[in-house]
């Protein structure tokens, strides 16, 4: 069952679109945060059955954006874009050196679950390269002292709170 | 030296600028729209046909004359949905107005919505950009509570609602059609045209897609009126643009530029020039699906037109430099691969295309390039173009063809340099 205040935000998602299924995107972001940010099959049955339309439907959705996990991220979530001009300046040396500190790889959560990573295409920040997003947050004209300070920062914080 | 212009980032560079509805009347807003009112739509639209404003989307399409495309009397709801998606590497202009000064966009908005008698816009924000969805939303809530938006559009007009809809990480849903598809809630496919969205569009109704900057445009052009639009750039090239500059220059950013400014003026002038004393080696002058311009090839005035003669285009105006040291072979290589990474795959020639044209560059990364490899580079860059349902195969197909003529000796050289 979702949580009554995801009830509530899809109500209203859904009273702003001529037919249901144009608010699946919308829905199903709002879904994902409600659930530490992964989506399960059982919320995606769900979500069907709102927007009207087949399971199927949705995962060939899910499958197709970027933005939708099916696996549980991290506490906080990085994505590091390696497109043409973060690589200009520095972006690929970022994503390496995040790596290794977190002894991972693009594309995984690092062992406390702190932390998960991810390479990104252009995420539209580009004058002010590189960037990195955690959680919805921009983080802009980075360098690997600057991030190594901020995930200092997270991790307390990532910790206090478990 | 190039000053920049202020009209579109008018507000924005005012340090005591307060964006909220509050701030934004006191400043002069929403009388575009109040006038807007009293107008016809026919005149709306007429009066942006006199403009000559051109979309800033990427293809610099008229836009009262797309406007004016739509569909009459189809007893279908019109709908205008705004394209913020702005995925086009290089490119951050959108994000700018929509976090700094979202009330001069949303009046654009509304304006464009009388203009094709829309009563419910959808706004087809990128799902990365929170931020900006956030500003967007709290200055829609203003605007309800203040009985702007809703039943009756300024307490008198029609009723006009306004949605902020995010997307979901997918740079194909940029291409209007493939938006289409995605805010209907699909996957973002591109469509074949025709039916163009101007007859079916956003659940198969006449839509108009439009780009965030075209429809801010809209306040100064019913305020000031059509000549004042125009004399900010030469013949055909109206108005004031935003350009987004990236790569090797000492000073990044967006700027408000004439349409007549010189592209090496804003390289140097806005840009600071090239860090650390370096030369400059090139530019790609209007997103990455743009064709290359060598350094002495950047003397061209930074418009739709001059830039085509000098056979590459504006685009999305993302403008980003790369120095003497940028390793073009790898540059290229990156571009490619992120075509490759958002191609679709409906169409042969850009999904196959697309990984071919990433296989071969990485030979030549590896040290098994040869001339014959360049050859058939160049040439399944040309396969793509023109061939395919959208223009992405036309996007990774530009630079392909223009990197391995104007660089084809850096190719060779990385080949002689792994041998
Ligand atoms: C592959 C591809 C990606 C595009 N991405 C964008 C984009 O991110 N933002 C945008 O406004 N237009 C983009 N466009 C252009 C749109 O299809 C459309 O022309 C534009 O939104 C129309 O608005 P305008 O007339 O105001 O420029 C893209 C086109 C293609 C082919
Ligand atoms: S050109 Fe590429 S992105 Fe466009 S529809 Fe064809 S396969 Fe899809
Ligand atoms: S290339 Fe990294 S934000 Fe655009």
């Amino acid at each position: 069952m979702l949580a009554l205040d995801t009830q509530k935000e899809i109500a209203q998602l859904l009273s702003r679109y001529p037919i249901k299924r144009n608010a699946l995107l919308p829905i199903l972001h709002v879904v994902q945060k409600g659930n530490e940010g992964y989506l399960t099959p059982e919320l995606l049955e769900e979500v069907a059955g709102i927007c009207e339309v087949s399971q199927t439907h949705v995962e060939g959705v899910i499958s197709f954006y970027t933005m939708y996990k099916l696996e549980k991220p991290g506490k906080f979530h990085l994505q590091v874009c390696t497109c043409v001009p973060c690589c200009l300046v520095g972006g690929e040396e970022l994503l390496e050196h995040v790596e290794q500190q977190l002894d991972t790889h693009a594309g995984h959560t690092a062992d406390d679950g702190v932390f998960s990573v991810e390479e990104v295409e252009c995420l539209g920040a580009c004058s002010y390269a590189p960037a990195v997003i955690i959680n919805e947050d921009y983080h802009e004209q980075m360098n690997p002292e600057k991030l190594d300070r901020l995930m200092d920062e997270l991790r307390t914080q990532g910790q206090a709170h478990a | 030296m190039l000053e920049e212009t202020l009209i579109l980032f008018r507000n924005i560079r005012n340090p005591d600028y307060d964006k909220s509805l509050k701030g934004y009347k006191k400043a002069g807003g929403l009388k575009a729209l109040k006038q807007a009112l009293e107008m016809q739509p026919d005149e709306i639209v007429q009066l942006t046909k006199d403009s000559g404003l051109r979309g800033r989307g990427g293809a610099g399409f008229p836009t009262g004359l797309k406007w004016s495309f739509m569909a009459k009397d189809t007893g279908k709801p019109t709908y205008l949905v705004c394209n913020a998606d702005e995925s086009e590497p290089g490119t951050c202009k959108d994000r700018e107005l929509m976090l700094h000064d979202p009330h001069q966009f949303l009046e654009g908005m509304m304006i464009s919505c009388l203009a094709i008698g829309c009563r419910h816009g959808y706004i087809y924000v990128r799902g990365e950009y929170w931020p900006s969805i956030k500003s967007l939303n709290a200055a829609l809530q203003e605007l309800y509570d203040d009985g702007i938006l809703g039943k009756k559009l300024l307490g008198k007009g029609p009723k006009l609602d306004l949605t902020v809809h995010p997307g979901a990480g997918a740079y194909i849903c940029g291409e209007e059609t493939a938006l289409l598809d995605s805010i209907e809630g699909k996957r973002g496919h591109p469509r074949v045209k025709p039916p163009f969205p101007a007859v079916s569009g956003f659940n198969a109704c006449p839509t108009t897609v439009n780009n965030v900057e075209t429809l801010t445009c809209l306040p100064f052009i019913v305020n000031e009126g059509a000549e004042a639009f125009k004399a900010f750039g030469p013949e055909n090239n109206a108005g004031p643009h935003l350009i987004s500059l990236s790569g090797h220059v000492n000073k990044p950013g967006v700027y408000e530029v004439r349409l007549d400014a010189n592209l090496k003026d804003i390289i140097y002038d806005f840009g600071g020039g090239i860090p650390n004393g370096k030369q400059l080696k090139g530019v790609i002058p209007g997103g990455a699906s743009s064709s290359v311009l060598t350094a002495d090839e950047i003397d061209v005035t930074y418009s739709f037109d001059a830039l085509a003669q000098a056979g590459t285009m504006m685009g999305s105006a993302a403008i980003m430099v790369f120095d003497e040291d940028t390793d073009v072979v790898k540059l290229l290589h990156r571009i490619v691969r992120f075509f490759s990474h958002e191609s679709c795959g409906q169409c042969t020639p850009c999904r196959e295309g697309t990984h071919w044209a990433r296989m071969i560059i990485r030979d030549f990364l590896n040290g098994n390039g040869n001339e014959h490899k360049l050859k058939r580079l160049h040439r399944v860059g040309g396969n793509m173009m023109g061939t395919t349902v959208c223009a992405l195969g036309d996007a990774c197909g530009m630079p392909i063809q223009s990197f391995t003529t104007k660089f084809a000796d850096e190719f060779r050289d990385v080949q002689a340099l792994a041998a």
